[in-house]
């Protein structure tokens, strides 16, 4: 019986970090466009989606050939064609897996995951919930449209209940999950919402996702405007965006609306939208934003229009061991035990006789 | 070891031995199996074993869905089975007696532990009376021992509970079996000290049971002989004991070693492949990473991300787990990539009898996908050669940028016989070059020979490109829904897997070139149609064995091997799946011989079918 192999590996800066990123490459937003032809229904919120990820690469300094973008099915999964990158459209819910096995083999590699509502909670649920959970150094970027696009029409995980659809005509009856609820209770490192038609908040968020070690789930909020046009309207809408919407900032207070004069506080154990200035509420009483408290996380993961102000911006980022660091601390721990592998003397094993 | 020999008794020399161990499941019959074959193949003879064990992990004690048995064959000539029919029964309660007796011809010995045959024992499995005492059993010959009993006499004063004396009791049974073999028990003592030094009071316990059962053989006026089965003339070489698993597992490793690429192995638990992820995961000094995914899907997903970044991607699994795999096997054709994809068969369809062994994944792992969808397969015929057979699978991947199947089974698997180490130094260098050359870089060019196309993993630079499930173009690998690609790239597919052919061995043939009957096999029915043969062949019959170890694409001479015979018979542990592919692709007429009880093919049935054909006109 070997001694099991204690493995606390610190983690330290790899070489994809703020630190190193301005000794790597120097890119431009053209240098991750392909040359495919975009094919996306005019009006996508995919294309905004594809634009800020364009955008906010060269942001990592980080050569285009080590970036691989993976994907499932539907029309997310068309992303990875128009990244002049390394990209792999995959099989119907399993690119995390794919991604899983890449990571580990490849551990230089910056691996993104492009999916969908459907691609990653339904068909794919499974996955999502264990490369999170292995923390699997991997970015996740859900497009949450709460409709099956691709296939035309039928209701997703996310639909709202009672939603009516082709395949549901008379409204369906499965109650809607939330994405960002399962990816905490998966155990996320990083979790994070935006949404397509917001810029330069979506990039702001892809940057974060991008330099986070672990495993990373993002939905973005995408409109698609053939099946579900305006699924988001009545709050995204640039007109009261501000009023309903919760931009989150680690360590800062949770106010929001237009004149800056609401806030989200506990009452008890419940959150409660309350306005400063009346009642005798101040930024004193309301929440303080932390990322890396997980009950916090999880309260913001429940609220949602029209009871509550959506939140956005980043939920939860806490560095923790990530799967191939833990992986190849395994290896590199059996060789200093055991020395490099010697193949002659892993076929004799233990007992041998000599026919003369 | 220096023992006296208290009385005279006879010693027999014979060519050939076969034991069987039957027991409760939780009776250690498996351990004691497997101490004799290392003490038997350490001592020079050349050894093939059977365990036959339950899916549950402890079935009720006593009853006969519980019973765990061994059956290991022992011998001074070359022997390809475990043996048709045991010599020897050691049945450890009235459950095994029962369900093993069957196997028992008329005289073999019986050697029982009569203590375990109480009214509430011998009434759980339908016994009206005691067979030991009733005269039922005067057709063999009989030794009824009082195992339990003389075991805990032998170990009092070491304060153990009765469940812990009652749990060394098949050491009992083992040191008596040694010496009515003639065996030492030094081996099996030296793996007593290793694998309880650290509690030297189970040590002892174990120690003295062993002992005390060969002290019994010695003393009891019971046996008048003892039996000696020479050393084997094996081929000079070093030897070791291995299972089917365990040499899989290294061929594995050594083949990853010989193409410069690190081992990623993703698999999910499943009987009976389960041991290869376990062996595989001790051998991370040799750079092998193993992951023990959520489900089949994931494993093997995770398989073919890691032959994406340029390792060498492997998946195992049984026929359920084939099943779940078939999508993204499908994935890896289209993107063609290396991946192996072992499937250790067992006894289907559905869930199945999990433990049990069958040959009825063939269709399903050439066939079972959507779409044309051609891929490798290759079969080992004895667990020595599930070595070469692991590496030769790799070898094919690597090469012509495809999956393969590892097509192994239960018996195979589980099942040991010794093996000549080989020459890790000559072993031929299967390394491929990763594609790193820009100028004229289309992902889905090819090599005119083999057709593959080249391997460019990420973090080239300037090679950035897309592959995916679907349709590719020819040369650019773009997206593509052009009739006439898609029919050629189905037929370059097809073209690239039916290549092999000309890079495998040809198929041989044990016997003449032309005769009344060739029969012909696949996967671990070798040893029972090769003993078969030769029975046939020493009584003049112009008889022929060939044993197919590459199942996609055939060998090139395969129809003209066929073609020089009268009959043509294909046995099967299914019911006739290379028989459908034979008839099909070279018009011959041949016919099957199909048994799917989970276990192995007894010699003397395929003996019998073959002189069945051989009388007809």
């Amino acid at each position: 019986m070997t001694e099991p192999i204690a493995i606390a590996p610190t983690p330290e800066d790899p070489p994809l970090s703020p630190e190193n990123a301005a000794v790597l490459v120097q890119l431009t937003r053209k240098d991750f466009v392909s040359d495919q032809e975009v094919r996306w229904c005019p009006g996508c919120g995919d294309y905004s989606i594809l634009a800020q990820t364009q955008k906010v690469m060269p942001d990592f300094g980080f050569p285009k050939e080590n970036i691989v973008f993976i994907s499932g099915i539907g029309c997310s999964g068309r992303l990875p064609y128009y990244m002049n990158t390394y990209g792999f459209h995959t099989i119907h819910g399993r690119a995390p897996t794919i991604a899983t096995g890449l990571k580990a083999a490849r551990p230089d590699l910056m691996v993104w995951v492009i999916t969908g509502d459907g691609d990653a909670l339904s068909i794919g649920g499974n996955h999502i919930l264990h490369s999170m959970r292995r923390n699997v150094d991997i970015k996740v970027v859900m497009f949450n449209n709460r409709i099956y696009g691709l296939t035309k029409g039928q209701a997703s995980p996310t639909s709202e209940f009672g939603k009516v659809t082709k395949s549901t005509p008379a409204g369906t009856i499965d109650h809607p999950i939330s994405p960002l609820s399962v990816a905490l209770a998966a155990e996320a490192s990083f979790i994070a919402r935006s949404v397509d038609t917001h810029t330069e908040h979506l990039q702001a968020t892809l940057n974060r996702v991008g330099w986070h070690h672990g495993s990373a789930f993002v939905e973005v909020l995408q409109n698609c405007n053939i099946f579900n046009d305006g699924a988001y309207r009545e709050f995204t809408d640039r007109e009261v965006r501000e009023d309903r919407m919760l931009v989150l900032e680690h360590g800062k207070p949770m106010i929001f609306g237009k004149d800056r004069d609401r806030g989200l506080r506990l009452n008890g154990h419940q959150p409660e939208v309350v306005r400063l200035g009346e009642n005798g509420m101040s930024e004193a009483d309301l929440l303080i934003h932390d990322e890396t408290d997980p009950l916090i996380a999880f309260m913001l993961s429940r609220i949602f229009w029209p009871e509550f102000p959506v939140p956005v911006g980043v939920i939860r980022d806490v560095r923790l061991p990530t799967h191939d660091e833990l992986m190849t601390a395994q290896v590199e721990a059996a060789v200093a035990q055991r020395g490099v592998g010697d193949i002659h003397a892993l076929l004799t094993g233990s007992e041998t006789w000599l026919v003369e | 070891m220096t023992t006296t020999i208290k009385r005279p008794v006879e010693v027999l020399e014979l060519d050939r031995v076969t034991i069987r161990f039957a027991g409760d499941s939780g009776d250690g019959m498996q351990l004691t199996g497997t101490q004799f074959t290392r003490t038997a193949a350490v001592f020079g003879n050349d050894i093939s074993t059977l365990p036959d064990f339950p899916a549950e992990i402890r079935a009720p004690a006593g009853s006969l869905p519980g019973v765990s048995g061994f059956q290991l064959s022992f011998s001074s000539s070359d022997i390809h089975t475990p043996g048709d029919q045991p010599d020897v029964l050691v049945a450890m309660n009235p459950a095994a007696l029962k369900s093993n007796l069957g196997d028992l011809p008329p005289g073999g010995a019986l050697i029982v532990n009569e203590d375990a045959f109480t009214p509430g024992n011998l009434n759980k499995v339908g016994y009206a009376s005691n067979p030991l005492v009733d005269g039922s059993l005067s057709s063999w010959n009989l030794f009824a021992i009082p195992i339990g009993a003389l075991n805990s006499r032998a170990l009092e004063g070491l304060g153990l509970t009765s469940k812990q004396v009652d749990l060394t009791k098949n050491f009992f049974a083992l040191g008596l079996m040694f010496w009515l073999y003639e065996r030492s028990m030094e081996p099996t003592i030296k793996w007593i000290d290793d694998k309880f030094g650290k509690r030297p009071v189970i040590a002892e316990s174990n120690r003295r049971a062993l002992k005390a059962g060969y002290a019994f053989g010695e003393t009891t006026e019971m046996f008048h002989t003892t039996y000696r089965v020479p050393a084997a003339h094996l081929p000079p070489g070093t030897y070791r004991n291995i299972t089917g698993n365990e040499a899989a597992a290294l061929g594995f490793v050594v083949a990853g070693q010989k193409a410069g690429r690190n081992l990623f192995y993703g698999s999910y638990p499943i009987t009976p492949a389960s041991d290869i992820l376990h062996q595989l995961a001790t051998y991370k000094n040799f750079g092998v990473k193993t992951f023990q995914a959520e489900d089949e899907i994931a494993a093997i997903g995770s398989a073919i991300g890691a032959s994406y970044g340029g390792a060498l991607g492997m998946t195992g699994t049984s026929g359920p787990g084939i099943a779940l795999k078939s999508e993204a096997i499908n994935l890896a054709v289209m993107v063609e990539l290396p991946l192996i994809v072992i499937d250790v068969q067992r006894a289907g369809p559905s869930t199945g009898m999990p433990t049990k062994t069958e040959q009825a994944d063939l269709l399903q792992v050439l066939y079972g996908r959507n779409g044309d969808s051609p891929i490798a397969v290759v079969a080992p015929a004895t667990p020595a050669e599930c070595f070469d057979l692991a590496f030769e699978a790799v070898r094919l991947a690597l090469k012509y940028m495809t999956p393969v199947v590892y097509l192994s089974d239960a018996f195979l698997a589980t099942g040991a016989e010794p093996w000549r180490l080989p020459d890790v130094d000559s072993l031929a260098d299967i390394s491929v070059a990763n594609r790193t050359e820009r100028a004229g870089f289309h992902p889905y060019d090819r090599d005119p020979v083999t057709l593959a196309r080249p391997w460019a993993v990420p973090g080239t630079a300037g090679l950035e490109h897309r592959i995916g499930g679907l349709e590719k173009a020819d040369i650019s690998g773009n997206v593509s829904y052009d009739p006439d690609n898609h029919h050629l790239m189905q037929t370059l597919r097809a073209a690239k897997i039916a290549g092999i052919a000309n890079d495998i061995p040809d198929l041989e043939v044990f016997g003449p070139a032309q005769g009344d009957l060739m029969i012909l096999g696949w996967g671990s029915t070798y040893g029972s149609i090769r003993s078969a043969v030769e029975r046939l062949q020493a009584d003049g019959h112009a008889v022929a064995h060939a044993h197919l170890r590459h199942l996609n694409p055939f060998p090139n001479n395969t129809g003209a091997v066929l073609a020089g015979y009268r009959r043509v018979l294909i046995p099967e542990l299914n019911l006739g799946q290379l028989l459908l592919l034979i008839r099909a692709r070279y018009l011959v007429d041949a016919v099957g011989y199909d048994r799917v009880r989970g276990k192995p093919f007894r010699i003397a049935e395929i003996v019998a079918e073959a002189e069945r054909l051989l009388a007809e006109n």
